[in-house]
């Protein structure tokens, strides 16, 4: 199996002070990866050098085989790769159908966008009864789900999500991973989820990789992370 | 009463022109949270070139259409060139680089056109209609109802209809997330101004032939007033602009027929005190706790 | 502050007096009446300056102000006039009441700015900028409207001798005005209200936990500037020997603020680069024109206008490239100068470690405060 996502050597920080030292990823395609790490471990710093946020000093980003590195942000979704950001990202002024919307404008008009609109009512039926809302009128868990959904009508191949089951009741933090399952298993997506819910990440991905103070320090499937004692005290404080 | 009735059509009718001049303001505002204070003097640009392209043609509505270009010309090169530079500078910065356009700005108009007000025609009759003996409006009042009302229904159309003004909106909401949803911000920014300069040149074109004259300095009052208007909107309220337009054309319209027309700059001053003492926030504004 | 700080700015400004008495006897009266403007342009950059630089209040109402000191200047030294005072101390009693005037207005104008920030005071103070000139029309029985006042001054002391240049008996005045007005503000930016002043600029939510009264400290701030401005339009009134709204227009507003920031926001000499600019760069313009352009026409259409363009791209000019201003540079390459003459002495002092790196200077503030 080929890695979709394959990251060499990645350094990377804010105004010249690395965040990320050398960090090395592989990403098959139809899998899902967690990275586990304390506050500040620079999860969230990955996520956003992967997807053009923040420029890379040093090491390579491979999508697929070809580099993504230099491309301006706008343009990464094209290639295939939605980011759910930290916080998730909703616009607040616009409606819940404006922002469904504004996730596939780049490849299809409005009209075209019928259909992955309805397909993504259809998975968050929750999200139909409030298609007129605005976004700050949502609960916490709508939100997720919008942004989740938001990215959904982007088709992308690669998603990478970051902390979704920030502030949400176990229960939607079950259905969500659960979806990311089945989207996985049906749809073949590839994910790459931070998370600080140690225990629901590792229940969904294949593989894992922790992190501390910008290193990866461990990569492994996720069933030899769950069973290495020593990492888990050490790192995932379980 | 008749008095009260000509004034109060002739506030509405000054007060559409402030609305859509307040409105290029907030659509910059919105997006950059910058006041654009060389707004009035690009329009005054476009209304030279207005003046020159029927000059020359000897067709006001060539001339109207020159404006609109150039409108939409200017402000995608002010962006472009000049303001994209100070954009991740301190707030005050580009205030000072847009009064730096206005200097430079009316130095050029005066050396290519020099100095001297120069009669701007109108394009219809601005003598009043009477309805029962009681002057009422003109035909070119009408005509400015009409040309605002069309603008104001463009832009609501584009805004709220079209993937283009989804992507400007949501640019200027969320310009990060909007990147990582493909849309290109830099090129919506461009766009912005581009639009708002046009919609200045619409609102320069249609005032000036009001009595103003063509001069350099035209739009001063006109900013003054507009910039007003749009505080009293909130200055990110699209229909803020637009409902403080009419407030400041009819303030403007029953001081200057009641008391006395030297007074209107110190009654727009007044205004703004009190807007901004009172309710800082605009009576439009969107979000209670602002920055002001 | 400290008397030394008091002792250092008194000499300075005694030797720059000294200097510039001097300077008068050297220069022709035109050239002593543009130092004249110069000066008196510097009172009111000066005080907008402190304002906008230290304060972190942008205002472009700094010509309204001073035509509000302009006028009074005017209204009271007619009153003189009328009343046959003949003592050159009579022009004193008008400066301070020019200033008194405008630091009231001053204040009306700071209870109001002191409530807002960013682009929302820039954009009341233009409106100030704009409005308050139409009050000459507006009260044309007092101020004349368009046409303005002519403004009755005693010719220099006849001790001075007969042929005594009115323009060096000017410079003089506006020299000493500017110079009192750079001493008070330099002292009081160096002392303790200065640190207040900039502690409430930089972070004003820090400043009111620290016990400092942020809305006071701005009003003040606005009343100083307000004074300021209300010596510099006084000043001159007293050189022009009118006043008239045309005199005091926005475009004077926006001279004013161009003076600043390109001489630098962030220091009182930045004021001087900028008020010497006002006068030598529209003068040399003209002189430009008039020696490359010979039809009449054409040299009319230049006039000012050419200037006024210059202005403007150099106020944008200096805004991206160097926010710092002319000061800023020149602070730039004095330390760049003495971080050499360090690296040199660094080593001399241990010749065994070339490679010794004196500590980088801190770095200034190179961008106007943002508050
Ligand atoms: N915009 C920024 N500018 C400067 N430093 C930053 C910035 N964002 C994050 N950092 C620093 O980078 C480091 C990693 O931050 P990051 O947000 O990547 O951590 P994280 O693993 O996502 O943490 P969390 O689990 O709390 O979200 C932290 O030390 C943080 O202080
Ligand atoms: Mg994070």
């Amino acid at each position: 199996m080929t890695a979709l996502l394959r990251v060499e050597g990645l350094t990377a920080g804010y105004g010249g002070v690395p965040v990320l030292h050398d960090v090395d990823l592989a990403v098959p395609e139809g899998t899902i990866c967690a990275v586990l790490g304390a506050n500040g471990a620079g999860k969230t710093t990955l996520l956003r050098t992967l997807s053009g946020m923040v420029r890379p000093d040093r090491g390579r980003i491979l999508l697929d085989g070809s580099d993504l590195r230099g491309l301006p942000v706008e343009q990464l979704i094209r290639r295939g790769l939605a980011h759910v950001p930290e916080g998730r990202g909703v616009i607040d002024e616009l409606t819940v159908e404006e922002n469904l919307w504004l996730g596939g404008l780049f490849r299809a008009d409005r009209r075209a966008l019928r259909g992955p609109l309805r397909e993504a009512y259809e998975l968050f039926p929750a999200l139909y009864a409030r298609r007129r809302h605005a976004g700050h009128q949502l609960s916490g868990g709508e939100r997720q789900m919008l942004a989740l959904a938001r990215a959904l009508v982007a088709k992308p191949r690669l998603m990478l999500l970051d902390e979704p089951s920030l502030g949400l009741a176990p229960l939607v933090v079950a259905q969500i991973m659960a979806l990311l399952r089945r989207l996985r298993d049906d749809g073949g997506l590839t994910v790459l989820l931070v998370e600080q819910n140690v225990r629901s990440a590792l229940s969904v991905a294949d593989s894992a990789v922790v992190m501390a103070q910008g290193r990866v320090v461990a990569a492994d499937s996720a069933g030899a992370l769950v069973g290495d004692d020593a990492l888990r005290h050490a790192y995932l404080g379980f | 009463m008749d008095r009260f009735v000509f004034l109060t059509v002739y506030g509405l009718s000054r007060g559409a022109i402030y609305a859509a001049f307040a409105l290029a303001l907030v659509l910059i505002f919105r997006a950059t949270r910058v006041v654009n204070f060389a707004q009035g003097v690009l329009a005054v640009v476009s209304a030279y070139l207005a003046y020159s392209v029927s000059g020359a043609t000897g067709s006001y509505w060539l001339g109207f259409g020159a404006a609109l270009v150039s409108g939409l010309v200017l402000g995608a090169v002010v962006e472009r060139v000049v303001m994209r530079r100070v954009e991740h500078a301190p707030p005050l910065n580009a205030v000072i680089v847009a009064l730096g356009l206005v200097l430079l700005t009316q130095g050029i108009l005066g050396m290519i056109y020099g100095n001297q007000y120069r009669a701007f025609p109108a394009p219809f009759s601005t003598v009043a209609m009477t309805v029962h003996g009681v002057p009422l409006m003109t035909r070119y009042d009408l005509f400015v109802f009409g040309t605002v009302l069309v603008l104001m229904l463009a832009l609501a159309v584009l805004f709220t209809r079209t993937a283009t003004g989804l992507r400007m909106r949501a640019a200027a909401f969320a310009p990060q997330v909007s990147r990582l949803l493909g849309v290109n911000v830099g090129r919506m920014l461009t766009l912005g101004w581009a639009l708002a300069a046009l919609v200045g040149a619409v609102a320069g074109m249609l005032i000036i032939p009001t009595g103003l004259g063509l001069h350099p300095t035209a739009m001063d009052l006109v900013f003054v007033s507009s910039f007003t208007a749009a505080v009293v909107g909130g200055l990110d309220s699209p229909i803020g602009a637009v409902v403080g337009g009419l407030v400041v054309g009819l303030v403007l319209s029953y001081v200057g027929g009641y008391l006395n027309s030297a007074s209107t700059p110190l009654a727009v001053l007044a205004l703004l005190v009190v807007v901004l003492l009172a309710r800082p926030g605009g009576l439009f504004s969107a979000s209670t706790a602002r920055r002001v | 502050m400290s008397r030394s700080t008091l002792l250092r700015h008194l000499v300075v400004t005694v030797a720059c007096g000294v200097l510039l008495f001097g300077l008068t006897y050297a220069l022709d009266p035109f050239r002593d009446y543009q130092l004249a403007t110069a000066a008196a342009y510097l009172c009111a950059t000066a005080g907008l300056t402190l304002l906008a630089g230290q304060s972190g209040q942008l205002s472009l109402g700094q010509g309204a102000l001073m035509a509000v000191g302009g006028y009074t200047v005017a209204l009271v030294q007619n009153q003189f006039g009328a009343h046959n005072v003949t003592t050159q101390w009579a022009l004193l009693g008008s400066l301070v009441a020019a200033i008194c005037v405008a630091s009231v207005a001053g204040a009306v104008i700071g209870v109001a700015a002191a409530r807002l920030r960013g682009p929302y005071l820039a954009g009341l103070t233009l409106v100030v900028a704009v409005a308050v000139p139409s009050i000459g029309t507006l009260w044309h029985s007092l101020l004349h409207g368009d046409q303005g006042l002519s403004v009755y001054l005693l010719p220099a002391p006849a001790s001075l001798g007969e042929t005594f240049p009115l323009e060096r008996w000017q410079a003089w005045l506006a020299v000493i005005a500017a110079l009192l007005t750079m001493l008070a503000l330099g002292n009081l930016s160096s002392g303790r209200f200065g640190r207040t002043m900039r502690a409430v600029r930089d972070d004003e939510i820090a400043a009111k936990l620290a016990g400092i009264n942020v809305a006071g400290t701005q009003v003040t701030a606005f009343v100083v500037s307000a004074a300021c401005a209300g010596l510099g339009g006084g000043m001159l009134a007293v050189l022009a020997q009118s006043v008239s709204p045309g005199a005091y227009a926005f475009t004077l507003s926006l001279n004013l603020l161009l003076a600043v920031v390109v001489g630098g926001l962030g220091s009182l000499t930045g004021a001087v680069w900028g008020s010497v600019l006002l006068v030598l760069l529209p003068w040399l313009a003209d002189d430009l024109t008039n020696s490359l352009i010979h039809s009449p026409a054409a040299q009319q259409r230049l006039a000012g206008n050419l200037s006024l363009a210059i202005f403007g791209l150099l106020l944008v000019i200096v805004m991206i490239a160097a926010p710092g201003g002319i000061q800023g540079l020149l602070n730039r390459a004095g330390r760049r100068v003495r971080g050499r003459r360090e690296r040199v002495a660094a080593y001399r002092a241990e010749p065994s470690a070339p490679d010794a790196q004196p500590h980088a200077p801190a770095a200034s503030r190179t961008s106007i405060p943002n508050p």
